[in-house]
């Protein structure tokens, strides 16, 4: 169904492309070996090469180039085994060389697509143009003194993976969720942190808007975007401008913008007559990239799992829903953790929906309180299991599992300890249930008669009465059914 | 003793007859007594006693022989400046791959010499430093010594040295050499890393070598090559000792001879000395090939699009905020750049920039500069055919003998014909060496250029011999 925007006379259509800019996840930098680490102390990590020293030159460092190749064939993309570093040209304080090293006419990797999933089950293709290899910048940063400008190289030189979109996306949403996915793909990967805060990842939003049915608009590209939160509201804030002023009558200027993050509005970067011209043109300091058959074949074996795969297996295999493998398979550490608690525990396959139940609600929640990644999780996936398992076997009660789970939090013990420890063992046995059932019987007489005339919403409060009064163990299911019995 | 080669002078300090302290000192007191050459940017007596006290004798031709080295190859213990303001008073704080080869095997430092502004010119007279003056001119009227590495090639001429490093980018070794009346030799593309030595135009800028004579240029060249990783457009390949394997035997080797190097308006004193090396060489028993170089005559302007156009990029980075000069007339970023680029780089600089910047711009990369590459590779063709009629090819060196200063200065065409038998070679990426061989009328020397294969540096050295031993 499109996602229209109603106009003053008319529906609108959004169009977006993204350029996403990945930093590679690696050791040391695209042409040089200082190293990548984020938050150094200024200018710590800066070769000579960094600071384009008279003399220096480029070496291509290459592990970026398997790290890129590793996130084109994630990307179910053409890997080019020819492809070209070029020189684009500008002045910037913060561009040592007066020019970054990129790939213009031949990336390393071309074509592709990526799945994304909407919630009410259905999914989308976004087409991807191409991922080249750049180099990132220096940093200016002008609020260090009043009237002068440091220059912070750390950044100068680390690899960055530019993903281009075909303007495929049809709304914020849309868009939100191709960045989501790609950067789940690129951290299932192992290729990039994925660290929006830190910078690890940004993006360009393209954007034009046109009467459905219509060509593509003029567009507009709005600048380095680094939050999703960003992404949603600079494209809201655009699409509305572009319509109203197409609506009032006028042009749409194609244009570089910048997202004022305070005030959630975009404005203009440079005027016209500051358009830059790149020049472009092959490095003379690099030779073209040529890469063998064999390299590329030996980085699809190192592929690990992708969600989309992940998800089709939780669904066919593990008969989970399509919404529950989406939330389990959006971050790897999380699907990563739910797959050992099946691994250990692999009785727990037919319950694997209350796994993730589990999962998704208490763990979720618990570990967000306290600020803690699944990753260090002070209940262990093989603790989870055991406590899911006490559940599944009618050895305690979901509610009992609950304290259970807490105590697990903070002490870590083990479930099955913490339960002999304090006794809640499960009560499943009639008799004991049937002498807690008499004792309160016998305690509200009053109220057993009142259910007898008909007051049958009685039954509640015979169960919690009991319930209390078993300190929570005994089997609900029996309770209820005793109860129900000796009150007839 | 006059200490004219580095064969004999090596034979005198292994032999004790002369002490390294002494021989510096010797070079030490000729370069004082010409320092009106202009040959030497930096030239400091302490600094090469610094050198000496802690010298430590290496088993081999170069220990302890005095050199001399162009200012564009960075080096840690003297300052480095490309002969631009804009580097006036850069010190590295790292030492060039090729100087490094030649510190470790134990040679002398005597200083920079003297060049065209980052090698961008032909006369050596648009050094920030001011021009060189070629030794072989009479006091009233000064000749230019050729360029860029002017300062090498005169002090190697006025025995300032015993060898020198130079870098060639479309003749800078070959023409000044040819000038001076010595052998300049530029390697193949990529056999001498370029690690560290001031970018002027990447795919062509190769490091190379003045000397006396052709044995002592193979010895210095031999200690220059070789593979290096952080130069990723250097080859890795063997390399054999040149000197040992000097073979002066020209029987049936075939020469080739390019038509296209006849060019019209070029001297009869020029054609003349090239003809005499062509019957030298038949007179050995070589064979003589009248070959063609069909794109001979486009190099010229192809190269004067290729070169700018990686200069303008390569020059980017001296833009005032790192290091170098720095314009003090600023109010702004963009100010900053444009006055200390104004102020910082000379005439000619900024020429090729500008026509770099333009040959490179939208809408014009497809005429110019991709154009540009497609005849490269056709003068490249060019080259790989004629080698495969014959061994080596022989041409002039330059169009003439060296001028006098100020002569060319207002047509900056009329200099750039100065490289048009150099370039095509450049452009192909082979090895080339100009070796003297005649005179011109004025009694000025002019030599001869020898091209060979990609990394065939030895029959370049072996015919470049021959002809050194059989010049009547």
């Amino acid at each position: 169904m499109p996602n229209l925007i109603k106009g003053k006379n008319n529906d609108w259509e959004i169009v977006i492309g993204l350029e996403i800019h990945a930093q590679v996840k690696s050791n040391s930098k695209l042409f040089s070996s200082s190293p990548t680490k984020f938050g150094s102390e200024p200018n710590s990590q800066v070769s000579l090469v960094d600071a384009a020293m008279p003399g220096m030159l480029p070496v291509l460092n290459e592990y970026c180039i398997k790290q890129a190749v590793k996130t084109g064939l994630g990307l179910n993309a053409n890997i080019n085994s020819y492809s070209v570093f070029d020189r684009k040209n500008y002045f910037y304080a913060d561009l040592p060389q007066g020019y970054q090293i990129s790939q213009y006419k031949y990336p390393i990797v071309g074509k592709g697509k990526v799945t994304i999933d909407f919630k009410d089950g259905s999914s989308k293709d976004i087409r991807i143009v191409r991922l080249h290899l750049e180099q990132d910048a220096g940093k200016s940063m002008h609020d260090q003194n009043p009237t002068k400008t440091y220059v912070d190289l750390n950044r100068s030189g680390v690899a960055l993976m530019e993903i281009v979109s075909e303007p495929d996306l049809r709304s914020a949403e849309e868009a939100a969720l191709y960045i989501t996915k790609i950067r789940t793909i690129l951290m299932y990967l192992d290729t990039c942190d994925g660290n929006m805060q830190e910078g690890s990842l940004r993006a360009d939003v393209n954007i034009s808007v046109r009467e459905p049915g219509e060509d593509y608009g003029t567009r507009c590209e709005i600048k380095n975007l680094n939050s999703i939160k960003f992404i949603k509201q600079a494209i809201e804030y655009e699409s509305k401008r572009q319509i109203q002023l197409i609506e009032e009558g006028g042009l749409i200027e194609q244009n570089t913008l910048l997202f004022n993050t305070q005030t959630g509005k975009t404005k203009p970067m440079r005027s016209k007559e500051e358009a830059h011209d790149y020049r472009y043109f092959p490095d003379p300091d690099l030779l073209p990239l040529e890469l063998e058959n064999i390299f590329i074949e030996n980085i699809k074996n190192e592929i690990p799992e992708l969600p989309d795969k992940r998800k089709k297996r939780y669904i066919n295999n593990l008969q989970l829903s399509s919404y529950d493998a989406s939330v389990l398979t959006a971050e790897k550490e999380v699907s990563d953790y739910f797959d050992l608690v099946l691994e250990t525990h692999k009785e727990l396959k037919v319950s694997a929906k209350l796994v993730a139940n589990w999962i998704t609600s208490e763990l979720f929640s618990i570990l967000k309180k306290n600020e803690i990644s699944i990753n260090n999780s002070p209940i262990s996936a093989d603790y989870l299991g055991q406590l899911v398992l006490l559940i599944t076997t009618d050895k305690i009660s979901g509610k009992i599992a609950k304290d259970v789970f807490e105590e697990m939090f903070n002490n870590k013990n083990s479930p099955n300890e913490i339960v002999e420890k304090k006794g809640l063992i499960q009560v499943s046995d009639t008799k004991e249930i049937e002498i807690i059932i008499d004792e309160i019987l016998n305690n509200n007489k009053e109220k057993v008669s009142a259910y007898k005339s008909g007051k049958t919403k009685l039954l509640g409060f015979f169960v919690g009465q009991s319930m209390k009064l078993s300190q929570g163990k005994a089997n609900p299911k029996i309770l209820n059914e005793l109860l129900l019995k000796k009150l007839s | 003793m006059e200490f004219l080669t580095i064969k004999e002078t090596a034979k005198s300090i292994k032999n004790k007859k002369i002490s390294i302290n002494e021989l510096s000192e010797i070079f030490i007191k000729r370069i004082n007594q010409n320092l009106d050459l202009n040959a030497y940017i930096y030239f400091n007596e302490d600094n090469i006693h610094q050198q000496l006290s802690v010298h430590k004798n290496q088993d081999n031709l170069l220990n302890g022989i005095p050199l001399a080295i162009k200012d564009l190859f960075c080096t840690k213990s003297m300052p480095t400046t490309a002969a631009s303001k804009i580097l006036k008073d850069f010190k590295p704080t790292y030492e060039s791959f090729v100087t490094q080869k030649l510190l470790n095997k134990g040679s002398i430092f005597l200083g920079k010499t003297n060049c065209d502004e980052f090698a961008m010119g032909s006369a050596n007279t648009t050094s920030f430093f001011g021009n060189v003056i070629n030794p072989l001119s009479s006091k009233d009227k000064p000749l230019v010594p050729g360029g860029s590495s002017g300062g090498s090639a005169a002090a190697v001429a006025a025995k300032l040295c015993l060898g020198a490093t130079g870098t060639d980018t479309g003749g800078s070794i070959r023409q000044p050499a040819s000038f001076c009346g010595i052998v300049g030799i530029k390697p193949t593309y990529g056999l001498c890393s370029r690690w560290g030595i001031v970018a002027f135009s990447s795919s062509l800028d190769q490091a190379g070598i003045f000397a006396n004579n052709v044995d002592d240029s193979a010895i210095l060249l031999q200690s220059i090559a070789g593979y290096d990783n952080q130069d990723s457009t250097s080859t890795d390949v063997k390399i054999p000792n040149y000197l040992e394997s000097i073979n002066t035997d020209m029987l049936g080797k075939v020469v080739g001879i390019p038509e296209e190097y006849n060019v019209k308006g070029i001297p009869e004193e020029v054609s003349i000395v090239w003809e005499n090396a062509i019957k030298q060489l038949e007179d050995g028993g070589a064979k003589i090939k009248r070959l063609s170089l069909p794109h001979t005559k486009y190099a010229l302007p192809t190269y004067y699009i290729i070169a700018p156009a990686e200069a303008s990029s390569n020059l980017a980075r001296y833009d005032g905020v790192k290091y170098g000069f720095r314009s003090e007339n600023i109010n702004s970023l963009d100010e900053m750049y444009e006055m200390t680029r104004r102020e910082g780089f000379g005439k000619e600089v900024k020429r090729r920039v500008l026509i770099g910047t333009y040959v490179l711009s939208a809408g014009y990369y497809d005429a110019y500069y991709l154009k540009a590459q497609k005849v490269r590779k056709l003068i490249t063709n060019d080259f790989m055919n004629a080698f495969k009629e014959c061994d080596f090819i022989l041409t002039p060196t330059a169009p003439s003998a060296a001028f006098p200063i100020g002569e060319k200065e207002d047509d900056p065409i009329k200099m750039y014909l100065n490289d048009v038998f150099t370039v095509p070679a450049s452009l192909a990426g082979i090895p080339g060496i100009s070796i003297p061989f005649g005179k011109s009328k004025e009694g000025l020397p002019l030599g001869v250029q020898i091209l060979s294969k990609h990394f065939d540096e030895q029959t370049i050295f072996n015919a470049a011999s021959y002809l050194e031993k059989n010049n009547a």
